[in-house]
């Protein structure tokens, strides 16, 4: 086994017990630190890969950017009890959704291990790589050339996001006139 | 015609351009004081100019964007289905915002750009593309689910289509990802054309990649399993933007399945057995719970499961008939839908009504024409003669049993004798039943009685000569894939 594949290994499972960590917490800011950690395994992985400028970005943009704001939004609604969320849910009464997803979870192990080996065109695309791959001039020319288009609608989807935000964030004024709708009618 | 054109060719993406611009001029437009008042004008303007376009480019196969965008016969036809049901919607959607008190332009903005991203959907071939155009459908739809902020019924609405869909999204994403990590492109067409030495070279992906894209969309269509959110969403969103729900999002999910698993994986023999299942107990599950439903809103919400396992049946059986009668059929889908949302949303508009069958009766006394209107239908939905709704039935069972689904055509006739007694419960309370209570007369408004009179004569159009109609719709296989 190489140095290679350790790294892997380890930042693998680092990757997914922060990602099960991030779900599992009951307490929100030990949430968003759990998907740090998790981002940040991630960003080694598309290391490992030659992928450097993408391994950057998601540190820069998720782990620097993104969760800093969640931080920001979690401690302005003072969300840091957890007796809010409800009783924690006993194993029993949740047994049949465990199996369930047990199952998922065995069937994609077995998916994958059927076919790992026999997937020869992964390996294929990792020899391939091409002069340059995964800096700045590469990923820039790619996506300012073929992937223009899915790069500009990506520009649509934040705006209308953004736009959905706002709507369902502000206060209801500058209405036409009085409403008949009062909750719970429709 | 060069299929892997280079060259950016602006010329292909007009229409969607168009949407977008007059949504940016109504987003700018918010901070005027008479934006309200505005704001739908524009957005009609947007919409026809934008089908203006869409005629410009009838016949015309491009391809553009570094082979991202593909504009073919399907394309376009498919772009039109979007605008015409976006102008409907919107002329169904003015008077009911302003009655209800939530008409703000924003709403308008939002159903272009989700106009838009279906039409970015249809017109593609690579699946990040698809991808990108289903996200920027649904984002906007999930705000207009829950667009009436003051009822729980419509915030509940919002968050279950918005935590649904999101769910469904990433089925969707993992899919193509693993559909990636087996061919290392997402462009369908090469996918297609390598599609043999791919599959024996990694099947397992391939096949978890294809059931994850299917889960996908089998959520926005609302076929069976993937049905759960359908009722509530439907239920509690103001009623315009269900009648949008209804047609939009449904023809943009039909459209990517025709060009993912239709045109692209065609040879796959296990995907016929799995859309025989998922259409028939789309059909079943959906006409059967639509029996005992006591509010029409809810009862349209599976009336609109059931038409989606329809067209599911057409896409079972593949090939040329059955998909020309799919598109048929969601042609006269949409303008008898739209136009039974459009009596609903009449009905709605007076106050305190949140469409229970009760409010119906005495319609017809007060309201003949209206409630003749309603009743034709009802039997284009049950699927009678003069009407679409039975052509467009005839042709897709017809189809089903030239190509040997003789049970799939049968289980489809049975579900649609069905149908037949929650249609025409409809019809009997609206002209039979009596009550204490009077009828409230309802207020025509000048964009709801061009909204009637539209499907109207689609609906009787489509029925009295369905064949003009089919080839019509034939012309729109020609697509790249």
């Amino acid at each position: 086994m190489n140095l290679d594949a350790v790294i892997f290994i380890i930042s693998a499972i680092v990757a997914v017990l922060g990602a099960s960590m991030m779900i599992f917490q009951r307490n929100p800011v030990m949430a968003v630190l759990s998907f740090m950690v998790s981002l940040l395994a991630q960003a080694v992985l598309y290391i490992q890969l030659d992928a450097l400028f993408l391994g950057a970005v998601l540190i820069i943009v998720y782990a620097g950017a993104v969760l800093v704001l969640f931080l920001f939004v979690i401690m302005l609604l003072n969300l840091r009890t957890t007796k809010e969320l409800g009783p924690s849910s006993s194993l029993m009464r949740h047994l049949g959704k465990y199996f369930l997803s047990f199952l998922l979870i065995m069937e994609f192990v077995f998916i994958i291990k059927s076919s790992f080996f026999k997937g020869a065109s992964l390996v294929g695309v990792m020899n391939m790589k091409p002069e340059g791959f995964g800096t700045v001039t590469s990923v820039a020319t790619l996506l300012f050339t073929k992937y223009l288009y899915p790069f500009e609608l990506t520009s649509i989807l934040i705006l209308v996001a953004i736009v959905g935000a706002v709507v369902m964030a502000r206060k209801d004024k500058n209405i036409d006139r009085p409403t008949e709708n009062k909750l719970g009618k429709n | 015609m060069d299929l892997t054109s280079a060259s950016i060719n602006f010329s292909i993406i007009y229409p969607e351009i168009s949407l977008l611009i007059a949504a940016a001029l109504i987003l700018v437009s918010v901070f005027h004081k008479s934006a309200n008042r505005i704001a739908p004008y524009i957005a009609l303007i947007g919409i026809v100019v934008s089908i203006a376009m869409i005629f410009k480019q009838w016949g015309h196969q491009e391809s553009g964007f570094f082979g991202m965008i593909t504009c073919d016969s399907f394309g376009v036809t498919f772009k039109l289905i979007f605008d015409v049901t976006a102008l409907l919607s919107l002329l169904i959607a003015h008077r009911y915002m302003i009655s209800k008190g939530i008409n703000r332009p924003e709403f308008y903005a939002l159903l272009l750009i989700s106009t838009m991203g279906m039409m970015v959907m249809a017109n593609t071939t690579d699946l990040i593309v698809i991808f990108l155009g289903l996200e920027i459908m649904s984002v906007p739809l999930y705000v207009m689910a829950g667009f009436a902020k003051r009822s729980l019924w419509s915030s509940e609405a919002g968050i279950k289509y918005f935590i649904m869909g999101a769910f469904a999204s990433s089925f969707l994403l993992m899919g193509i990802a693993f559909i990636y990590g087996a061919s290392s492109t997402t462009d369908l067409r090469r996918i297609v054309a390598d599609f043999h030495f791919i599959m024996s070279n990694s099947p397992a992906y391939m096949l978890t990649g294809m059931a994850l894209i299917l889960v996908g969309f089998g959520f926005k269509i609302g076929a069976v399993p993937f049905h759960s959110w359908v009722p509530d969403v439907y239920e509690g969103a103001p009623t315009p933007v269900t009648a949008f729900f209804s047609v939009g999002p449904k023809a943009a999910g039909i459209a990517a399945l025709l060009r993912i698993f239709i045109f692209g994986f065609a040879n796959v023999m296990m995907l016929s057995t799995v859309f025989w299942v998922l259409a028939v107990l789309t059909m079943s599950v959906g006409n059967i719970l639509a029996l005992k439903q006591n509010n029409i809103k809810r009862l349209l919400a599976y009336s609109s499961i059931a038409h989606a396992g329809y067209i599911l049946v057409a896409l079972t059986v593949g090939g040329n008939d059955a998909i020309s009668a799919a598109i048929f059929y969601l042609v006269a889908y949409i303008m008898f839908n739209l136009g039974a949302f459009a009596v609903v949303t009449l009905m709605e508009t007076r106050s305190g009504c949140k469409s229970d069958f009760s409010e119906l009766v005495g319609l017809a006394k007060v309201h003949p024409y209206l409630a003749a209107v309603l009743t034709l239908f009802m039997f284009a939905l049950a699927g009678f003669p003069p009407t679409a709704g039975f052509f467009g039935k005839f042709y897709i069972f017809s189809a089903a049993i030239k190509s040997g689904y003789i049970w799939l055509a049968v289980i489809g006739m049975l579900n649609s004798f069905l149908s037949v007694y929650y249609y025409l419960r409809v019809v009997k309370t609206s002209y039979f039943d009596s009550s204490d209570k009077s009828f409230i007369p309802v207020k025509y408004s000048l964009s709801i009685i061009i909204v009637l009179v539209i499907t109207v004569i689609g609906t009787l159009g489509i029925g009295l000569f369905p064949q003009q109609f089919l080839n019509w719709s034939q012309s729109a296989l020609f697509a790249f894939l």
